[in-house]
């Protein structure tokens, strides 16, 4: 018997997986080990410096600083989306169901000009905004917020939707038989639950976030030191044919990648243990 | 078609899920594996269709080592637990799919199949239910497609896993009947597999009685109830009272109570287990020289036996049960104390206890 | 990572709202709908409206215009293309993934699917720059390349390669979770009646997974026709040659052409709505299936 694998009537195992490792290294793996290779031709001290040099630091606050926040704004609101179309009947509540996951499939250009001509100042949203609280969105980092929160949304939703619907009525009748008030069972009782569900969503929304190029460019304005993502210095670079430089930076973002795919991975079958259902 | 399973060893990593089987299985007859869940009775049944390949030993069709032999060509029907049919099939579809899946040359013409579906749906009743999708149909009715579905390959033997498991107490009854009564017009070849001990003996010609991948007792149903081989097979089929104690030429010393047995081959001081069923066990005065003394705890009188539960010392309970005669001539109340005697005792060395199975007895008795 | 969500049924709901335990009074219900719906609306539904009403802003005729233009029209020919190209190999690479991930037991599964997730985390304008770094001119290959005149980067090829990166898990992680409750019983009972390895395929783990197959082949299309940030990095935005349509509607956002940009971007975002026209459709279909 093969060790690396159960016996199994079903055939096709050898050709399935052995396309799927050789095309998964082909288009994945082989292009983005050249980004570590790259980076490896850099002395240590050369790599510091330019991943530490003053205008990349200021991307790469700006740009973990507007994806965690959106992320949280995420997490609160996806929430409560995801409550309102589990527990709710309410009249077009298909419609708002199927727009959640309007952003996985408009392309982010589209959503970065549309973003930009609500908030730009002679925008619908963004005259209302300059006129009545004085605040500019468009060509600032409120504008990147606004534009990675249109990204993330259907992240939290769509992991927090499915263990909501999942949880059984009969905890929360435990809780009020029990003498628990309605806030207190969804504080003590649902919420619980719902926890590594939220925080994978919050994980994948941050991790998209930060990645984030074509949704944000238009609506950023891309001013050094202020609004100039991380995946924006790589592209100056790169069109300054600074290609060590590009490298170097990328692969300080595939490391946090790498880093956050881990903690999804983790945050998933920790959701999975806690719901009981495969993640 | 006879079947011979030889010799197999199957192991999932450290677990031992069968340790050394060999089992004959004539032609014609309808057998049961019956054994508690994890007794490895469907990895058996699964390695004799092919589905699942054995680390050691040979499975013989028919005298013919089928061992290397693909499930496709092995010609067995095999009825899933949970029926797998093809939902998005009419039940037609999927009672014709091994017809249809034939090469070509071997491959029946389409007026054959209906044909041969028709017929198939009429033995197992349901040729009303050709055009349904297999969602539209209850549990009792898809178990008989799936069976059909199986037998329309004509395989040379029919393989049952759990076949009833997933179906209400009532539907599993007619089911059992229903099965018992196709076998018998068929005569194909048929095991099945089952944890239900009545199931077991009410359907099969003969039982198998599996335990941690080994097997405990092969015989007819008759045979493994009146005469179990086994502690094993003892506490398994049917309620049983066990009684810790040594025996010695005459009786068996229990604490410092003593009764009487009649095994002549316990001669020497031996730790055993001895078993009695429950209406093996007259209860008596506490001031009975022979017994073992116990409290009446509950007296359930309902239906033709009466039932009565008992504490014995150092936690042990025991039932007994009651002919309407006997509880009449007796006045029993809770709290009473009595006395136990078991008309007859089935005796079994304790050295020869499996911790685990010793374990399992303790517990049941807990 | 969008798994298809099992459609709430409109029963389930008034559950909810009929169990006394699970019920929040009903100013507790609206205000949250009220919040959460006014924030959809601001952040999904105004964007959405924003994309049609520019594009219409200066009229039909030239909205028609917009796509009449020689660039409009190389730019869809060219995404067509990319799409053509790059959509079957991943639906071919998703269904042979997810057969070997869900029908077989073997060591480093889980490794293996967190590869498959890598795309979803890395941001797209590496993908490019890997890509130019493997092909460009000094990259890896770069030498040969230009030794043997053949274009990757800044040509349809780079083009192809980034957009199947891109949209490399979408096929696989439908299949996946769909496929894994499907479990193999109804294989196995296939292969018993006598049926071959593609004959199980054809006729029984097909139809069982075609709706999941079809909403992850339409996803995977739809982004791969609106990817930007990768495609960008290695088209060289040659305008008539290697534009696409979402690099087309920058070039016209750039150079301030406004209403013909947010025509081309109509068009983008209609194909989104139609992508989850249909998500919804094969939702309802599935949610059916499995409840039925």
């Amino acid at each position: 018997m093969n060790t690396l694998r159960q016996f199994s009537v079903l055939p096709g195992f050898g050709l399935s997986l052995g396309y799927t490792l050789v095309y998964l290294s082909l288009i994945v793996l082989v292009p983005i080990s050249a980004v570590f290779i790259f980076t490896s031709q850099l002395s240590l001290s050369e790599y510091w410096q330019v991943v530490t040099s003053p205008r990349v630091m200021a991307s790469y606050q700006l740009s973990f600083g507007t994806s965690f926040l959106a992320a949280g704004i995420n997490a609160v609101f996806g929430v409560l989306l995801a409550w309102c179309l589990v527990r709710y009947s309410f009249p077009g509540k298909r419609i708002v169901d199927a727009l959640i996951d309007l952003p996985f499939a408009l392309p982010t250009a589209v959503a970065g000009i549309a973003l930009t001509a609500l908030y730009a100042q002679n925008g619908w949203l963004g005259q209302i905004i300059e006129g009545y609280f004085g605040i500019k969105v468009a060509f600032t980092p409120i504008g990147i917020l606004i534009a990675l929160v249109f990204i993330g949304l259907p992240f939290v939703v769509r992991t927090v939707q499915p263990v909501l619907e999942e949880i059984d009525t009969e905890l929360e009748e435990a809780a009020s038989s029990l003498g628990a008030s309605r806030w207190q069972a969804c504080r003590y009782v649902v919420l619980p639950v719902l926890l590594p569900a939220i925080m994978t969503g919050f994980a994948l929304a941050f991790a998209r976030a930060v990645g984030e190029y074509g949704s944000v460019i238009f609506i950023a304005g891309n001013i050094p030191m202020v609004s100039e993502i991380t995946p924006l210095m790589i592209i100056s670079k790169l069109e300054q044919y600074d290609y060590t430089g590009a490298t170097a930076i990328a692969s300080v973002m595939l490391i946090v990648s790498f880093i956050l795919l881990l903690l999804i991975n983790l945050l998933q079958s920790w959701t999975a243990k806690q719901t009981g259902r495969n993640a | 078609m006879s079947i011979n399973v030889k010799n197999i060893h199957k192991q999932f990593g450290e677990f031992t899920a069968l340790d050394d089987i060999s089992l004959d299985f004539p032609s014609g007859e309808l057998v049961a594996l019956l054994g508690p869940s994890g007794c490895g009775k469907t990895t058996l049944l699964r390695i004799i269709a092919g589905l699942e390949q054995a680390d050691q030993g040979d499975i013989i069709l028919d005298g013919e080592n089928a061992s290397n032999t693909h499930v496709r060509d092995r010609q067995v029907g095999f009825v899933f637990q949970h029926y797998a049919l093809f939902k998005h099939m009419t039940i037609f579809d999927n009672v014709a799919f091994g017809l249809r899946m034939k090469p070509k040359a071997q491959r029946p013409s389409e007026s054959k199949i209906r044909e041969k579906v028709f017929s198939l749906l009429q033995l197992v009743q349901l040729d009303w239910l050709a055009d349904r999708f297999p969602a539209q149909l209850s549990g009792g009715q898809r178990q008989r497609i799936a069976l059909a579905r199986a037998l329309a390959v004509e395989p040379r033997v029919l393989l049952l896993d759990e076949p009833f498991g997933a179906l209400d107490a009532k539907v599993r009854k007619e089911l059992r009947r229903w099965l018992r009564k196709l076998h018998d017009e068929l005569h194909i070849t048929s095991i099945f597999v089952t944890h239900d001990q009545e199931e077991a003996l009410e359907v099969a010609d003969r039982v198998v009685l599996m335990d941690h991948g080994k097997v405990e007792q092969v015989g007819t149903p008759e045979a493994v109830y009146n005469h179990p081989q086994t502690p094993f097979v003892y506490s398994f089929l049917g309620s049983v009272n066990v009684f810790h104690g040594r025996a010695e030429q005459e009786h068996l010393q229990v604490g410092n109570e003593q009764l009487r047995h009649h095994n002549d081959s316990y001669g020497h001081s031996k730790d055993v287990f001895a078993f009695a069923r429950p209406h093996e066990i007259k209860i008596v005065d506490n001031n009975h020289h022979e017994g073992v003394s116990a409290r009446i705890s509950r007296v359930l009188s309902f239906g033709i036996e009466t039932k009565v539960e008992l504490d014995g010392l150092n936690g042990t309970h025991y039932e007994v049960h009651l002919s309407q005669q006997q509880r009449q001539a007796q006045s029993l109340y809770i709290g009473q104390e009595v006395k136990l005697v078991p008309s007859a005792l089935a005796l079994f060395p304790r050295e020869l206890e499996t911790s685990a199975q010793a374990q399992r007895l303790s517990e049941q008795q807990g | 990572m969008s798994t298809l969500a099992i459609q709430t049924h409109p029963s389930q709901t008034t559950r909810f709202e009929k169990n006394a335990a699970t019920r929040e009074p009903n100013w507790v219900k609206y205000l949250l709908l009220g919040i959460s719906l006014s924030f959809f609306a601001l952040f999904l539904l105004l964007p959405l409206i924003a994309v049609f009403t520019e594009a219409l802003r200066k009229g039909l005729e030239t909205y028609w215009l917009a796509f009449t233009d020689a660039d409009a029209l190389s730019a869809i020919a060219l995404t067509l293309t990319a799409a053509l190209i790059s959509v079957p190999l991943n639906l071919v690479f998703g269904v042979a993934a997810a057969w070997a991930i869900t029908k077989f037991e073997f060591r480093g599964k889980q490794i293996l699917i967190t590869f498959i997730d890598l795309p979803f985390s890395i941001s797209p304008v590496i993908v490019g720059l890997s890509l130019v770094l493997v092909f460009g001119v000094h990259g890896w290959f770069g030498e040969w390349l230009v030794a043997n005149d053949v274009k990757v980067i800044f040509a349809l090829p780079g083009i192809v390669l980034a957009t199947i990166f891109v949209t490399f898990p979408f096929v696989a992680r439908e299949l996946i979770p769909l496929m894994q409750a499907q479990g193999k019983e109804e294989e196995e009972a296939a292969i018993v009646l006598g049926a071959k390895g593609w004959q199980t395929f054809w006729y029984v783990t097909l139809p069982n997974i075609k709706w999941g197959l079809l909403y992850g082949v339409i996803l995977c299309n739809a982004r791969a026709m609106g990817e930007f940030g990768a495609v960008s990095v290695v088209s060289g935005h040659i305008r008539g040659e290697t534009n696409t349509l979402p690099l087309h509607v920058e070039i016209l956002y750039n150079e301030y052409n406004f209403s013909a940009a947010f025509a081309v971007a109509s068009l983008l975002a209609l194909l989104a709505l139609l992508t989850l026209v249909i998500k919804s459709y094969v939702e309802h279909k599935i949610s059916k299936r499995t409840n039925g």
